[in-house]
């Protein structure tokens, strides 16, 4: 299992995760059904990668969202 | 009226519309409907940490069925940046190529940074995005990024959130007579007869925001202008009379009761 601690930087704040599963991180953000990209050290994650992917120590996560904007 | 075509795609409408600064969703989705565009702007974010579950998200407000979303670059003030969100953006919205590239230059003016654009719309178009790019009116410029292999070229008329209409028609139409790609107005639009003027001088179309959405009734000033931009595409394909110094009378000369 994916019960490893470790620390990343998520959106620009460094946090710590009990688990270094990247499905887990986002459905702990309640982003599971909603329209949104990950980047990881500057290089997307596909969302066909995203159920298997394991995070590493001190990985910079960027994940973002449609927003308003003109 | 004819189709707008931009790169591989199709429009009725030459009204594009962001989607930034409404009181809530249903405002913009209202406002977007009523301005029958199809092309509608998003800018990409980082998500809230700790996002309410129940939070409602842009996406679920416009259809995809309906709209072409074109994701923006909007905040990213060099090349890196930008690109980065473009490849974000592609992976958001499954795959998707169109985007709207706009390199900062600095926050006051909003101003377009050209040296880091041009850059940045080779990478792009290298990777095959179709790039619809917000830039200056200098026609040099405009043409290099037409020869770059842009989509579409989107000169501002006016600084970004301004209001203050089209403030160099000349350029604009050099612009006109340079390019062989669709070129939309991006930015500068206040009022109605705002997108009519640059409409009557042959612009493909006018993307616009803020007009829109700091309108004291935001969905009837987007009926106003899907009005604006129609009514100025027929008087440019009509040709408007020449101009002359005196009065040429419409009446009849002779036959008057004496």
């Amino acid at each position: 299992m994916n019960a490893k601690s470790i620390g990343i930087t998520l959106n620009g704040s460094e946090i710590h995760l009990k688990s270094n599963s990247l499905k887990e991180l986002l459905e702990s953000l309640n982003l599971s059904e909603a329209r949104f990209a990950v980047e990881i050290n500057r290089e997307i994650v596909p969302k066909s990668q995203i159920d298997n992917y394991t995070l590493n120590e001190e990985d910079v996560v960027e994940i973002v969202i449609a927003v308003g904007g003109g | 009226m004819e189709k707008l075509i931009i790169g591989t795609r199709e429009f009725s409408s030459r009204l594009l519309v962001g989607t930034g600064k409404y009181k809530d969703f249903q405002e913009t989705q209202d406002a977007i409907v009523a301005s029958g565009a199809q092309v509608v702007t998003v800018a990409i974010r980082r998500t809230n940490i700790g996002q309410n579950k129940d939070e409602p998200n842009l996406l679920d407000f416009l259809n995809p069925e309906k709209f072409i979303i074109l994701p923006n670059t909007a905040g990213c003030y060099n090349v890196d940046d930008a690109v980065r969100t473009c490849n974000l953006a592609r992976e958001l919205l499954d795959g998707h190529n169109l985007v709207k590239l706009e390199v900062l230059g600095d926050e006051k003016t909003l101003f377009p940074n050209m040296t880091q654009t041009l850059e940045a719309a080779r990478i792009l178009v290298e990777d095959d995005f179709e790039v619809m790019v917000y830039c200056t009116d200098d026609p040099i410029l405009c043409k290099e990024l037409d020869d770059i292999g842009c989509v579409s070229i989107m000169p501002l008329a006016a600084p970004i959130g301004s209001g203050l209409g089209i403030t160099n028609p000349y350029n604009i139409e050099i612009i006109l007579e340079n390019s062989n790609k669709p070129i939309i107005v991006d930015a500068g639009v206040g009022t109605a007869s705002d997108a009519t003027i640059a409409m009557e001088l042959g612009c493909d179309g006018v993307l616009m925001n803020t007009a829109i959405a700091e309108a004291k009734k935001p969905i009837l000033m987007a009926s106003a202008m899907k009005k604006a931009i129609e009514s100025g595409r027929e008087a440019f394909l009509a040709g408007r009379m020449e101009k002359r110094l005196y009065a040429s009378k419409s009446s009849p000369k002779d036959g008057v009761i004496k």
